[in-house]
């Protein structure tokens, strides 16, 4: 044993005894902590409890769906079931899953900074987030809401349920969303180690950058609709109602132009886990890093002028629906070069097949269905066929399932020897997500089959003829239910019981693994420093304990010629394999 | 897909079927590149430095290139089909489309008027003037691909023409509360001929009794949707057995069901609402004429 390796085993139990974990102690110093570590904890226990409530109403209500009628509930039920499965799956799950949760945690650990630039505002977003979920649960035990997550006027202005607070809530929400994103630009621009460019940083915190940029600036308007939708229930000022030269087209208007940036809000944190995720695992630099990196601005750019593809069918005029067509299939260029990039990663890397990898791939399967679909709807006259009928919800939920909660999963598996210091069952993970991937395409698939049929969305009962693709969707549910039951199984027994992890369980290079496994308070013992690029798979290798080894065969001026992930500190190669401690 | 009952249908198929074709062999060239990658390149031994390759230019620039231009055929070919359907043909027979809580109401040039039931003659071009008495609904059928919002206090249009003789379904698209799920209606298209008879018999509803009559408007005119005549719970009070007897309102009243309660209901079904329930009944004011109040009020008393 070497001196240095010495050194670093003590390092190393000293930090074991105080971690962000384990100090300080009691639950008031987690309730006023300002460490974004323990508030992106919080948030992801906070995520997963509304996507647990999510799933039970989504459990319910394909249970209903599985015969013609009335089978455990009646339509008032039904309805409310479905509004409030999409309106806590988008507004209080998928929303805030990756950047409030794992972004919080992982964010400024892979900056190599010691928190986010502003901790107590991070903090206020966990408590407003609360607060706006306060608002929803208080909607949902006096009588819920029955009016689709879209919250569509006329309806809600007339529906006596609870629209109020439900929309308040969601309106708080927003700030909680936005106050996350303002800290997110802020930590990236002044935050970062030295050594870490702009284009040296991992793909993760491009994809976490262009989302804050849609969060901070269409998130407002969904403040403000939702306001004038309020006004509108209470005093009745008319601006939705045609009654009163108002136009209840307006509303549809206003909503998408936030909620069609906020699919983007949903998709890129999961495409940025993502291209962590496939470098990783194919142990093998990213392809293509410069077209990622900016395909993610390039989306969320677009997405702010696709609104429309959402109205075909309302009568908006030609020349819109035109525009709006072109556009469409304009931002889905991006997401094309995003998968094939990912694709090409893995030639001639060398790939394991950990929990993480195995979303991933569910994750290019299942977004890439989800994307082609897309091709279908933003096609004018296909999409006036297929408008608001099951066709469009596979595809969303290839998409956001598919796509996004894939990602998320694979996140949280990929970070969790990190957050808790602890390994989970390989094997069972592996069981469960085979039974997650089966269990979404048994779901979801045959709905493609029956919207194409003609199958419209939100029906409480249909027409014979749908009924065997209603039901294999429904079995398809129980699978889907198993895979997360044993999900929570094998990650409980984790924190009860897991192996302990070491600092680099996965081999990955950026910085968050180059602290211990969970990283002390400060994140890392003195002030870290970017030596090579995150991806460098062809000269570096860091193996589980943080050991780090050069390549001796690497040729030298390979990093910075190409211009991409070139190391700001260039290192000494002499021919020998040189192996030094992380300097932390 | 449904069949293909009018003149957009097969055009809008054709493009269906050309985008699953493309979307088919770009996932299976995914697929296939990324399972034999995975075999390939599996790690064998213990983790190791592994190839610099890190982009191409190339690449790139073919993979960006190469699906832009296959969405852009789509566009091209989306929008142009999808102007043809906006084209109203000039000797199109236009039909008023009235989506109102929870059923279709169809008024013809003639006059005549029907609910749920759309009966067409085959080859005549139509123009749907589609709106809406209350919240936001849907005018979708599926057979004839087409499908446009209904708006309050505004009129959308669609034209079609049936190309095909049979019974298809109309859906409501647009989520409209508790019972947009039976907002579902039909379209015959049917001969000339049996369209000319048609018009006919709706309005008297031929050699029938008032109450044979009423028992047929029941199901016609949707009233079926909301009112049970078997004594069950539904959206609103059953008639079994309803005629003759004393109700309490919503408003504390007590009013005696007779012929005079039953053409209010119907023709200002808000004025006296049955306690326990919501205000929620459509007027039915210039879709029942007369003679078929008549007949509903004679089948209601005939339900003991």
């Amino acid at each position: 044993m070497t001196a240095t390796q010495a050194i670093g085993q003590v390092a190393a139990e000293l930090q074991e005894e105080r971690n962000y974990l384990n100090y300080p102690k009691g639950i008031w110093s987690w309730l006023t902590t300002v460490d974004h570590k323990r508030i992106g904890l919080m948030y992801l226990f906070s995520v997963l409890l509304f996507f647990f409530a999510g799933g039970v109403f989504a459990l319910l209500l394909r249970f209903e769906l599985i015969a013609p009628g009335k089978n455990i509930v009646g339509p008032d039920t039904y309805n409310q079931l479905f509004t409030l499965h999409g309106a806590i799956m988008v507004f209080l799950f998928i929303i805030p899953a990756i950047p409030a949760a794992l972004g919080n945690f992982v964010l400024p650990i892979m900056l190599g900074a010691k928190d986010v630039a502003f901790p107590r505002l991070n903090l206020l977003s966990f408590y407003v987030y609360v607060f706006g979920a306060t608002f929803c649960l208080y909607s949902l035990v006096t009588g819920g809401v029955d009016t689709g997550w879209t919250f569509y006027t006329p309806y809600s202005v007339e529906t006596n349920t609870n629209v109020i607070s439900m929309t308040l809530g969601v309106f708080i929400l927003g700030f909680s969303s936005i106050f996350t994103g303002m800290n997110f630009i802020v930590t990236i621009h002044r935050l970062r180690a030295p050594g870490m460019t702009w284009f040296n940083m991992p793909l993760f915190l491009w994809g976490m950058y262009s989302t804050s940029l849609i969060q901070v600036l269409a998130t407002p308007v969904l403040a403000i609709t939702l306001v004038l939708l309020i006004l509108e229930r209470v005093w009745g000022i008319g601006i939705f109602d045609p009654a009163m030269g108002g136009d209840p087209v307006l509303y549809q208007h206003f909503f998408w132009f936030y909620s069609h940036p906020a699919v983007y809000i949903m998709i890129l944190p999961g495409m940025a886990i993502i291209s962590e995720l496939i470098a990783t695992f194919s142990h093998k630099k990213i392809f293509g890093y410069v077209p990622i990196a900016f395909s993610s601005v390039a989306i969320a750019l677009v997405s702010f002028i696709v609104w429309g593809h959402h109205m075909f069918t309302s009568g908006q005029s030609d020349l819109a629906a035109m525009i709006f067509s072109f556009l469409t299939f304009l931002v889905g260029i991006p997401s094309g070069v995003k998968v094939f990039n990912w694709v090409a990663t893995m030639y001639k890397g060398s790939l394991t097949f950990q929990a993480p990898m195995l979303y991933t791939h569910a994750f290019l399967a299942l977004f890439t269905i989800g994307g082609l679909t897309g091709i279908y709807l933003g096609a004018l006259s296909v999409d006036i066929h297929l408008h608001d009928t099951y066709f469009v919800v596979a595809h969303f939920h290839y998409v956001m399932m598919g796509g996004t909660v894939m990602a998320f999963l694979g996140g949280l598996h990929y970070w969790w020897p990190k957050m808790f210091g602890r390994m989970y069952s390989e094997t069972w993970a592996t069981v469960s997500a085979a039974l997650i991937f089966i269990g979404f395409n048994v779901t979801f698939f045959p709905q493609f089959i029956m919207g194409a049929q003609g199958m419209p969305r939100r029906y409480y009962t249909y027409i014979d003829q749908y009924q065997s693709m209603h039901a294999l969707s429904t079995y398809g549910t129980w699978i889907l239910g198993v895979g997360f039951l044993i999900m929570v199984g094998y990650l409980a027994m984790s924190l009860i019981n897991g192996k302990k992890a070491t600092k680099n369980p996965w081999f990955g290079l950026t910085l968050e693994w180059t602290t211990a496994s969970p990283p002390p308070t400060e994140n890392f013992l003195g002030n870290p420093r970017q030596l090579w690029g995150p991806y460098d798979y062809d000269r570096v290798l860091m193996d589980e304990n943080g050991l780090v080894t050069f390549n001796p065969n690497a040729p030298k001026d390979d990093h910075h010629a190409n211009g991409e992930n070139g190391s700001a500190t260039s290192h000494k190669r002499d021919g020998k394999t040189t192996t030094m401690k992380q300097t932390v | 897909m449904p069949v293909e009952a009018s003149n957009h249908a097969a055009d809008i198929d054709a493009l269906f079927f050309f985008i699953t074709d493309v979307s088919v062999i770009l996932f299976l060239l995914i697929t296939v590149v990324s399972v034999a990658f995975l075999w390939l390149y599996r790690r064998k031994g213990k983790a190791l430095f592994t190839s610099p390759i890190s982009h191409n230019n190339r690449l790139e620039i073919t993979w960006t290139i190469i699906p832009t231009i296959l969405v852009f055929v789509v566009f091209f070919w989306g929008f142009r089909s999808y102007l043809d359907m906006q084209v109203i043909e000039t000797d199109a027979m236009e039909i008023k489309v009235t989506g109102k809580k929870w059923f279709w109401a169809f008024d013809y040039p003639n006059g005549v008027n029907s609910v749920n039931e759309l009966v067409v003659p085959e080859g005549k071009p139509l123009k749907f003037l589609i709106s809406s008495e209350d919240v936001l609904h849907s005018f979708y059928i599926p057979a004839f691909r087409a499908k446009m919002d209904a708006v309050p206090n505004r009129y959308s249009v669609i034209g079609t023409r049936p190309t095909k003789q049979g019974t298809f379904d109309i859906f409501c698209t647009e989520y409209c509360g508790k019972s947009h799920s039976e907002m579902i209606g039909k379209v015959r298209v049917v001969s000339t001929t049996e369209y000319n008879k048609w018009l006919e018999e709706a309005e008297s509803g031929g050699n029938v009794s008032p109450a044979e009559f009423g028992a047929k408007l029941y199901v016609s005119k949707a009233c079926a949707t909301c009112h049970s005549v078997d004594g069950s719970a539904n959206t609103g009070p059953t008639w079994k057995g309803i005629y003759g007897t004393k109700h309490k309102m919503a408003d504390g009243k007590e009013v005696i069901v007779d012929e005079n309660y039953l053409r209010q209901s119907m023709l200002e079904p808000n004025a006296n609402v049955v306690a326990g329930y919501q205000p929620v009944m459509p007027t039915y004011q210039g879709i029942l004429k007369d003679k078929q109040i008549d007949a509903l009020i004679a089948y209601i008393k005939s339900l003991k």
